[in-house]
């Protein structure tokens, strides 16, 4: 079964079916958040819905894009660098 | 009935016994030890114990309340399963290594004084130093002494502390620190700080882990940041200047392990940034914080454990850590790779996994001190520990472009040991309520609130809409990355090169100055010398000489060596000696 289901997400047949399953359950989530009750909400964006989900694939966009950007600039290095 | 035994002491003295054990046996004790140690932790009850005077100071190998007990839990848990994993390892030099590491962790955490921390935290060093060593690679042995020589400097900063906090106080009992700036204070604190990899005193981490042996990399994970935490918590409760590194260390962490292509370099870096978590509880100190921070050291271990047994097990199979020579492991190593993601899921604090339940205590703390930044950036990391941990190296180690690598899954009692892991990530995220129970806090703190489990799953769910979308932009590339060990690893090449001018100017000064000043009336007076010596002092010498052998010549030629003159002489003799006696008398 366990087999089957890490086949089945690794055929690349099944990339359009994985694509619809991951925006149908992105969807859930924020519909979801519209719902909930937000009595331990501290500050003013927790009382947002969807607020997680913006922020969440900002946060995702900057750390690739801010981390790539410096490393390609200045941290990485070549593997022999310090022979 | 004994009243209180100390399961660090059974670990280090469990070490010198493992020689003596072979095969079957050997396997046998050496997880019987961690049982019986979980089975003391559980029996014991708060108080003091094992505590004598040596040289008129208190020494307290056993100072015992919640907090100490919940560390040890955690440790004696984390020894049963890593040992589990280890149980194939024929080579007990590492059985004995990570037992003194353990044993004296767990040393750290019943010390009730500074001179017992002190003893233990260098055991720890060096323990954990034979499990870089012990992989044997130029690389690894390298690592290991640069790792071996930050944590003595660490531990001489710690010792300069403590003898400054003595002559302070007149007391090394270990307890909270006052905060008076003093240079006591932030000698001790740069000691804890280090071994808790907080930057810029963190590359030795990433630098060494991924180094040390597969079942090594397991053990350190545990324990030396965790220990850092755990006296941290004791001496820094409440200081404003954690909070900020613990949430720096935290971004830290995760945007170098963006950059990473070792699978256990970006796995090291990931500790850095959940220990930030814990730092920032130290710092906020409340007691949620404080209950934050402990929960989140317990659950971290387990789950960073199972996260290096995981691509340990990768490691050990195919013989590479670098996410751009694997790929395609899902066919061929499916329960390993099963198990990995749990743990992720559980350092990503995915709902029902145990991250879920530690690390939002930390988060709601800083809520509840009204600290929008801390607590924005916080948020923001737990999208790039999902990121990097969670989705980067499953898709690039079991998924993405298929390396052709012909691996089979791990031996069985490592993937027993990883399944052990994996049971208590998803226990403890179903019921974190026997965690609770022994955090040092009462908890007032329910993690399963509507809002928190969709706010959580829209940060970790958009992240992956992030990560898919910029697929291309995250692939792994073969490079390494420099961190503050440059200082140490090419900086100091740099200094001699800059520090060589002035050094050879002052040098050549130097000899100049003493040619002419020094050597010249040296020379002058050295032929002096030689001159009384050859005038005087050989002319007075070879002047007695000379006087010695013309006498000598006189008295040779009274030596005739005929008897008449001998008889002559005698009878002579005998005439002076008579006229003078006759005279006298």
């Amino acid at each position: 079964m366990m087999k089957r289901i890490l086949f089945f997400l690794g055929d690349p047949a099944n990339t359009g079916r994985l694509k619809k399953l991951l925006y149908i359950t992105l969807a859930v989530i924020v519909a979801s958040d519209f719902i909930v009750h937000r009595e331990h909400a501290v500050f003013i964006w927790d009382k947002i819905p969807g607020w997680s989900a913006i922020y969440g694939f900002i946060s995702c966009v900057l750390l690739i894009f801010v981390s790539k950007f410096i490393g390609h600039i200045w941290l990485m290095k070549d593997e022999d660098y310090y022979d | 009935m004994i009243e209180w035994f100390h399961p660090g002491i059974l670990f280090i003295f469990g070490a010198i016994l493992i020689p003596f054990f072979k095969g079957k046996a050997r396997q046998i004790y050496i997880i019987l030890i961690p049982a019986l140690a979980i089975f003391a932790v559980a029996s014991m009850s708060d108080g003091q114990y094992w505590s004598f005077t040596l040289l008129g100071r208190e020494i307290i190998l056993g100072k015992v309340d919640k907090l100490s007990i919940c560390f040890a839990y955690v440790f004696t848990i984390m020894a049963f399963i890593g040992m589990v994993y280890a149980l194939h390892i024929e080579k007990i030099g590492e059985h004995i290594a990570a037992y003194l590491y353990v044993g004296s962790s767990l040393g750290v955490v019943f010390a009730g004084d500074y001179f017992t921390i002190f003893i233990f935290w260098e055991i720890m060093a060096f323990a954990s130093a034979y499990l870089v060593f012990a992989r044997g690679e130029k690389k690894s042995i390298d690592a290991g002494f640069r790792y071996l020589m930050i944590h003595i400097a660490g531990g001489l900063f710690l010792l300069g502390g403590i003898i400054l906090h003595y002559m302070d106080t007149g007391s090394l009992l270990f307890g909270p620190i006052e905060k008076d700036g003093s240079l006591a204070f932030y000698l001790i604190l740069i000691g804890f700080i280090l071994n808790a990899a907080v930057p810029p005193l963190n590359a030795w981490l990433p630098d060494a882990y991924p180094e040390a042996t597969v079942t090594g990399a397991v053990f350190m994970s545990a324990y030396t940041t965790k220990t850092a935490i755990y006296v941290l918590i004791r001496a820094f409760p409440d200081t404003e200047l954690l909070v900020w590194m613990g949430t720096f260390m935290a971004l830290y962490g995760v945007f170098y392990a963006t950059l990473q292509d070792n699978m256990r370099r970006l796995l090291a870096y990931h500790i850095i940034s959940q220990v930030g978590y814990m730092v920032a509880g130290v710092g906020l100190g409340t007691h949620l914080a404080l209950n934050g921070s402990v929960s989140h050291a317990f659950t971290h271990i387990i789950y960073k454990g199972l996260l290096f047994m995981g691509a340990g097990s990768v490691v050990y199979m195919t013989g590479k850590q670098r996410l751009s020579e694997l790929g395609g492991l899902h066919k061929t190593m499916p329960i390993t790779m099963v198990l990995y993601v749990i743990a992720g899921l559980s350092i990503s604090a995915f709902p029902l996994f145990s991250g879920f339940v530690s690390k939002s205590m930390i988060v709601a703390a800083a809520n509840h001190d009204h600290r929008a930044i801390i607590s924005l950036l916080l948020v923001l990391v737990s999208a790039g520990t999902f990121l990097s941990t969670t989705l980067k190296i499953p898709y690039y180690a079991f998924y993405g472009k298929d390396s052709g690598i012909k691996a089979k899954e791990p031996p069985i009692n490592m993937l027993i040991g990883m399944g052990i892991a994996a049971f208590l990530c998803i226990a403890i995220g179903i019921f974190p309520g026997p965690l609770y129970s022994i955090l040092p806090y009462p908890v007032d703190f329910e993690p399963y609130t509507g809002d928190h489990v969709t706010g959580s799953l829209g940060i970790l769910m958009f992240t992956a809409l992030g990560f898919f979308l910029f697929l291309k932009k995250l692939k792994p590339e073969p490079y390494m990355t420099i961190d503050t060990d440059w200082f140490y690893r090419k900086g100091t090449g740099i200094f001699m090169r800059i520090a060589k001018g002035p050094i050879v100017i002052y040098e050549n000064f130097v000899s100049n100055l003493s040619n002419t000043a020094v050597l010249n009336p040296l020379y002058v007076l050295a032929d002096i010398c030689h001159k009384i010596d050859k005038h005087i002092v050989d002319g007075a010498v070879n002047g007695i000489a000379n006087l010695i052998l013309y006498i000598g010549g006189i008295v040779r030629k009274a030596q005739t060596g005929l008897l008449p003159h001998y008889a002559a002489g005698i009878v002579l003799g005998i005439l002076i000696i008579i006229t003078v006696y006759t005279m006298i008398m």
